[in-house]
């Protein structure tokens, strides 16, 4: 077990690396320097600038200071705002996408998880029907459209829902019910199908041989193993959802990661979205490792099949 | 042999002889399968369009790729031209799906969108099928050491969340369909491979390649003639389903403002352009673009799911 940590972890070094790279190669091969606008035309003022953010450094060394602003956690000023730093920008913005997300990622487990359950408990039924209707209306509507359709209809034409903002927990239904429904259609459909495969397994006749009651042979029994699946795709599906708040925080208006993100492409402020993306990018490879760890833990397999080597 | 309508009782001694005959042996027919042989892909196609869902499915997506070949040449409006007179109006006989802000006709903007996301879905996932079956192929193949590293490096990619590097790509590059195309398939590529590589290592251990390597076969023709014929359901399935998050992903993109520029349409413009339009009752505006989205990605995922379940060669009966 120690052993497959420390191989996850290199490779997730190896991931951010990679990243960070590709960001610093991104940001050099931008034609033009961020200082071409008209209000530094001053050469002596554009050289002291530019020494300020070390840009007449050689390559190398300029690769270097940006590994180490990584690894120190300084991404430096706002090129387009020079009083804020990107810091502060992450600060601001990052617990509110992360809210956001994490709520999200709570419901679309919870209710994926039922929803498929009972589908699979009612195989052929009704519910089975309804659930697996709704499971692949929910992949199909992307989350933005969602958006859209619910501010428009439940919060303008029916007023019951504040339509923006994330100011209280009545605000923060709308945009988690446009986030979630994708992830929570996913969620239903794999754990119905893992289930099917559960309920026929010798080990469930026993258990219903023993005489045990029905709720504890599916709690207990059944959906430790049903979730395998689940918890496979659960760290690609947070870095789906947590990207997706961009989207979704636009819409509402939500001052998470996402309108400071946007607002950096759309000013074309590139120490900022190299910053986000870099910081974010991290996170999320940080969150797949957590992921493959709890599943090696859960699933004593894990071991046998990666020697193996086939996945 | 008796013939029903002259039945009646005999009594033994009046049985003639001339009523029996030698069976007539028919000729070479005894040992023929009465049923013509099922190929694979037949098998397939029958089982899929057992499937109504994902026959429904792939109708709409015929119509759908019928009106973006000829939805924009059919309509009498341009895509881009504006008419201010008419601006903001409701669907009408003129105009099917209502105008835009700027006049623009919304029923020709909307196969024009269908045509982008198609061709956005479309070239995406046969780069990624190509690079796939490559990379895949040759890994799964050669195995060992060269496998060992070769998936060292997918694992490292398929760590990175995609669509930042995507946006990140998008923002250096300038929004362009190439751009997307591109940044869609630098890290699109990786759950290929690795679809492709798990077929071909499991179909290479099985006798019917091992007899085609003891009569000689070289290796271009076992992997061309044995293994990736039998790695197609797969494949094509993954393909199906590479689409639909293809579209998503031109969609979104477009509506964060790194897609298409305007005043050419794409979905995700012509959702993003609504947004400010929608409390003031333009619901023509959101409702279109939004629908054909969503139906096309559901179309695409019916049909996957009907794939999948027609190519899997264990459910075949």
């Amino acid at each position: 077990m120690a052993k497959y940590i420390i191989k996850r972890f290199f490779m997730m070094i190896a991931t951010i690396l990679i990243i960070a790279t590709l960001t610093f190669a991104l940001m050099h091969t931008i034609p033009g320097s961020p200082f071409d606008d008209e209000r530094t035309s001053n050469p002596t003022i554009q050289a002291n600038l530019e020494k300020f953010y070390k840009l007449d450094e050689p390559m190398h060394i300029q690769y270097l200071y940006y590994l180490k602003s990584i690894v120190t956690f300084d991404f430096g000023p706002s090129i387009k705002k020079p009083n804020e730093s990107v810091n502060e920008l992450l600060a601001r913005g990052f617990p509110i996408s992360f809210e956001l997300g994490m709520v999200t990622i709570l419901v679309a487990l919870l209710s994926g998880v039922t929803l498929g359950t009972f589908a699979a408990l009612r195989h052929n039924g009704i519910i089975d029907y309804t659930a697996m209707t709704f499971a692949v209306v929910g992949i199909s509507v992307p989350n933005f459209v969602l958006a859209t359709l619910l501010i428009q209809q439940i919060a303008v034409n029916l007023e019951w829902l504040p339509p923006a903002t994330w100011s209280s927990p009545l605000h923060m239904i709308l945009p988690t019910l446009a986030l979630a429904t994708g992830p929570t259609a996913i969620i239903a459909r794999l754990t119905r199908s893992s289930m099917l495969e559960v309920l026929t397994q010798d080990y469930i006749k026993m258990a219903r041989a023993k005489g045990l009651s029905p709720v504890r042979i599916v709690v207990r029994h059944a959906l430790r193993n049903a979730l395998m699946p689940v918890v496979t795709i659960m760290g690609t599906m947070l870095a789906g959802i947590l990207t997706g708040t961009f989207v979704i925080e636009r819409i509402f208006a939500i001052p998470g990661m996402g309108k400071y993100f946007v607002e950096s492409i759309n000013n074309r402020d590139y120490p900022v979205i190299m910053g986000s993306t870099v910081f974010y990018s991290a996170f999320l490879v940080f969150m797949l490792f957590l992921v493959d760890i709890v599943y090696g833990f859960l699933d004593p397999r894990i071991k046998l099949h990666r020697k193996e080597g086939d996945a | 042999m008796t013939n029903s309508t002259t039945t009646k009782i005999v009594s033994p001694q009046n049985v003639k002889d001339e009523w029996f005959r030698p069976k007539q042996k028919e000729q070479g027919r005894a040992e023929s399968v009465v049923r013509p042989s099922l190929s694979y892909w037949k098998d397939a196609w029958r089982r899929l369009r057992k499937n109504k869902l994902a026959m429904v499915g792939l109708a709409f997506l015929i119509f759908l790729l019928f009106m973006a070949i000829f939805g924009p040449i059919l309509s009498p409006y341009s895509v881009t031209a504006t008419d201010y007179p008419n601006q903001n109006k409701a669907p009408s006989l003129a105009h099917w799906f209502g105008t835009d802000e700027a006049g623009r006709d919304v029923f020709t903007r909307t196969w024009y969108g269908a045509r982008i996301s198609l061709f956005v879905g479309v070239m995406a996932a046969l780069i990624d099928f190509f690079i796939g079956i490559v990379y895949g192929g040759f890994s799964g193949y050669k195995g060992g050491r060269t496998d060992a590293i070769m998936m060292r490096i997918i694992e490292v990619l398929y760590g990175l969340p995609h669509l930042l590097v995507v946006i990140l790509l998008m923002v250096v590059m300038g929004p362009s369909l190439t751009t997307i195309i591109v940044a869609l398939t630098v890290t699109g590529w990786v759950g290929m491979a690795r679809i492709v590589r798990g077929q071909v290592l499991q179909i290479k251990n099985y006798e019917f390649v091992t007899a085609s390597k003891s009569f000689g076969a070289k290796t271009s023709r076992i992997i061309g003639k044995n293994l990736l014929p039998n790695t197609m359901g797969p494949i094509i399935v993954q393909m199906t389903l590479t689409v639909p998050g293809a579209i998503f992903a031109e969609a979104f993109l477009s509506f964060l403002g790194l897609g298409v520029a305007a005043p050419f349409a794409s979905w995700g413009v012509m959702t993003n352009d609504a947004l400010p339009v929608i409390l003031s009752g333009h619901w023509w505006r959101l409702f279109f673009p939004a629908f054909f989205i969503s139906l096309t990605m559901f179309a695409f995922n019916v049909l996957g799911d009907g794939l999948q379940d027609a190519l899997d060669p264990k459910l075949r009966r």
